[in-house]
């Protein structure tokens, strides 16, 4: 009897961890069987992806979790956001706890290929500045030898940081804290001569946290390229093909004209064969994703183009102009590669 | 293991049922299983996880221990920078836990003391005022009381451009604490091989003490002599390495104050935080620990016309000390763990560095079986000294 039940405990157990056994292709077919998407976002920096008095998630990231549901479930509302921590986001990805990382993070060669993660394209060009208070009578980044710098850690902004300082021959003295709110707090009480992070966090700290904004000012000197975009675990080569293609057709949308106002107007009259592919008036792009033929035209119907979903969250809520992010054709980086 | 024993005269051969319902063999067998269970399913966990691992494409390894780690950690005991390794950056991290730990030990053992006597004392204010210092921190947990410490200190105090001086050389700020420092001098270094010959000293001394009092009755001033050896020998060293009185005091230059020795508002935050919270549970193993020796130690010091403040300490304390050592072992280990929490309000510890090395390597499985390993053996350490010192302690009984 006794030896049954243990040899039953042991069977158990093995087939339980069996179970947890990661699928090749799984995730997609996962998203569709519970019917949302699982999106791991920041814990709160408004314009990127917070959470609005009424509770509900806004920002130029959340915007993308939003434009794969709208592909992959045709409804940009079946979405459920995990809140993560910068140290706590690949984890979460790998281990499968959410679908999909959209969470204002940098592209580098050792996160693309040593922690088994790829990235779907670039949704924001940004680069690392530093925020001080204006009394502290600092223009220029330079002039910050033997500052105490507040920074999120596992970011490439704590690398940057060091980097920038050794390069120029200055020492800092770095305080690490893991929520950006503790962060801010700190900076705020006076801790920290110095809060560095991506140019666009800082312009969402300033505005939305500081007591008041005019009392501190971002720092001429951006010291660093950073590509911001969205990742999936790899092993899932459909998924990542689909949330490639999200950023590209609301690229692609912007390119061409369709907004969420005239997409309906669009769909059933215009004559420009790039709309009529990108909204599945002439099939086919739908179907090689696997997706229904009106992938592109939920997306842009429900979420926008990515100007409109640019100028509804970045612009509207921190005040940043497109720069970078502004189309090819008006000078920027943003540019679509052919739907087609 | 024993060999299946018979009644005697029991000539009959033995089949496999009889072999399986011996007693002794199935106790062998049992054991057997079950640790063939473990080794198996370990070996299944061990390897699914690998598999797992290459599946995704996510590397595996310790290699990445001796690659740069280039972020910077704001306090460190040893000489740590930008262009360290990664393993270099966790022993940095793991000094930092013990600092923080060995620190908080003997603080909340302190503390503990004075409340849990306290508790017990016959003045009532006293008395309640202890009461409410334990109810209150033992019943707030101990993470939001770090928060709340680390919200104090950058608030309450002036940004360093108007630094409080409470002493000459002493500045307050919202950067933390900073002391004047004597510079560095081999007088120092001598001062502290004195130091370790004075407590040797006292050592024997103090020996020598107990046989003459055994032998004759004759008490010696053991405090004051003691007290003796080790500043006057700790003077005589200064004075032979030619009395440096140069001072490292520490004075605002650009933002920030230079010199002297910064004590963290982050180190400070944790180390109030862990002390406060772990000194209530002290106070009440140290109260119940008094409340175990019978009352009839009082009443027979009283009746030698012993002191009350001299027999708690020459005959209650070190009676208690015997019930009260057990439950302070886990009071010390709970601390040492909770010094994790460090992450919380920013200080480098142990697994503040981990997590930052975890996420720039990816390698969390790696990062997190070293903090898990060392972390084991700190307790296991902390739990070895503990027992060592109860047996020394415990009754020896005749």
């Amino acid at each position: 009897m006794k030896i049954k039940t243990i040899l039953a405990a042991g069977a158990m157990t093995v087939a339980a961890v069996a179970a947890h056994n990661a699928q090749a292709g799984a995730v997609l077919d996962g998203i569709k069987a519970k019917g949302f998407v699982q999106c791991g976002v920041n814990t709160g920096l408004p314009g990127v992806a917070a959470a609005n008095a009424e509770g509900k998630w806004e920002g130029q990231d959340v915007d993308f979790c939003r434009g794969l549901a709208a592909a992959i479930l045709g409804d940009s509302n079946k979405v459920q956001y995990t809140p993560l921590t910068a140290a706590a986001r690949f984890t979460a990805l790998q281990s499968g706890e959410i679908d999909v990382l959209a969470r204002n993070t940098t592209a580098t060669l050792t996160r693309d290929a040593k922690l088994g993660l790829t990235f779907l394209g670039i949704n924001y060009y940004d680069g690392q500045g530093f925020l001080v208070p204006t009394a502290l009578g600092v223009s220029s980044a330079t002039e910050l030898d033997g500052a105490t710098v507040c920074v999120e850690p596992g970011t490439t902004t704590e690398l940057n940081l060091a980097d920038y300082f050794r390069a120029k021959g200055m020492s800092f003295e770095p305080v690490v804290i893991e929520n950006i709110n503790e962060t801010t707090a700190a900076f705020f009480a006076g801790r920290c001569d110095v809060y560095t992070t991506d140019a666009s966090g800082l312009a969402s700290i300033r505005n939305t946290m500081a007591p008041n904004p005019d009392d501190y000012m971002i720092l001429p000197e951006i010291i660093s390229k950073e590509p911001l975009g969205p990742l999936v675990a790899q092993g899932d080569d459909q998924l990542a093909d689909i949330g490639r293609w999200v950023l590209n057709a609301m690229i692609e949308a912007e390119e061409l004209g369709v907004t969420m106002a005239n997409v309906d107007d669009m769909k059933a009259n215009s004559t420009n064969p790039g709309v009529q592919r990108l909204l599945g008036v002439s099939p086919g792009m739908g179907e090689a994703l696997g997706l229904d033929e009106a992938w592109a035209y939920n997306i842009i119907k429900q979420v926008g183009n990515y100007g409109e979903s640019y100028d509804a969250t970045i612009k509207k809520m921190l005040g940043l102009e497109r720069g970078l992010n502004a189309l090819w054709t008006d000078g920027g980086l943003m540019y679509a590669w052919p739907v087609r | 293991m024993s060999k299946p024993h018979h009644a005697p005269g029991d000539v009959r051969s033995k089949s496999l049922t009889d072999y399986l319902n011996d007693e002794n063999v199935r106790a062998v067998l049992y054991q057997v299983v079950a640790i063939g269970l473990i080794i198996l399913t370990s070996w299944y966990l061990v390897s699914n996880t690998l598999d797992n691992l290459e599946q995704q494409n996510i590397s595996t390894g310790y290699s990445f221990l001796d690659l740069e780690a280039s972020f910077e950690i704001s306090e460190s005991m040893i000489d740590y920078s930008a262009k360290s390794t990664y393993a270099t950056a966790l022993l940095v991290g793991l000094l930092n836990t013990i600092k923080v730990a060995f620190l908080g030990i003997i603080l909340c053992t302190i503390i503990g003391i004075i409340f849990g006597v306290a508790r017990l004392s016959s003045n009532w204010i006293v008395r309640k005022l202890a009461t409410v210092y334990v109810e209150t921190f033992r019943n707030i947990p101990v993470l939001l009381q770090l928060f709340f410490w680390y919200a104090l200190i950058p608030n309450s105090f002036p940004h360093p451009r108007d630094a409080l001086e409470p002493l000459p050389g002493v500045l307050l700020t919202s950067r933390g604490l900073y002391l004047p420092v004597p510079i560095a001098d081999t007088a120092y270094t001598l001062m502290g091989i004195a130091a370790i010959l004075a407590l040797v000293a006292i050592y024997f001394v103090k020996k020598w003490a107990k046989k003459r009092q055994d032998a004759t009755g004759e008490p010696f001033p053991m405090t004051a002599a003691g007290f003796g050896i080790f500043f006057g020998l700790v003077f005589i060293a200064y004075l032979l390495g030619g009395a440096p009185t140069e001072i490292d005091m520490p004075t605002l230059k650009g933002f920030n104050i230079r010199g002297g020795y910064n004590i963290s508002p982050e180190f400070l935050a944790l180390l109030i935080g862990l002390t406060v919270y772990t000194s209530t549970y002290v106070a009440e193993v140290v109260r119940s620990g008094i409340q175990a020796v019978p009352n009839g130690q009082w009443e027979a010091a009283d009746s030698l016309g012993i002191k009350r403040s001299v027999a708690l300490r020459k005959v209650i304390l070190p009676q208690s000390m015997r019930v009260a050592i057990p439950p302070l072992t886990n009071q010390y280990l709970n601390l040492t763990k909770n010094s994790s929490l460090a992450v919380a309000v920013g200080y480098p510890d142990l697994v503040s560095v981990s997590n930052t090395t975890m996420n720039q390597t990816g390698q969390a499985i790696e990062a997190i079986s070293i903090f898990m390993l060392i972390y084991l053996g700190l307790s296991l350490l902390t739990s070895l000294f503990m027992n060592w010192f109860n047996k020394k302690m415990a009754l020896v009984e005749r």
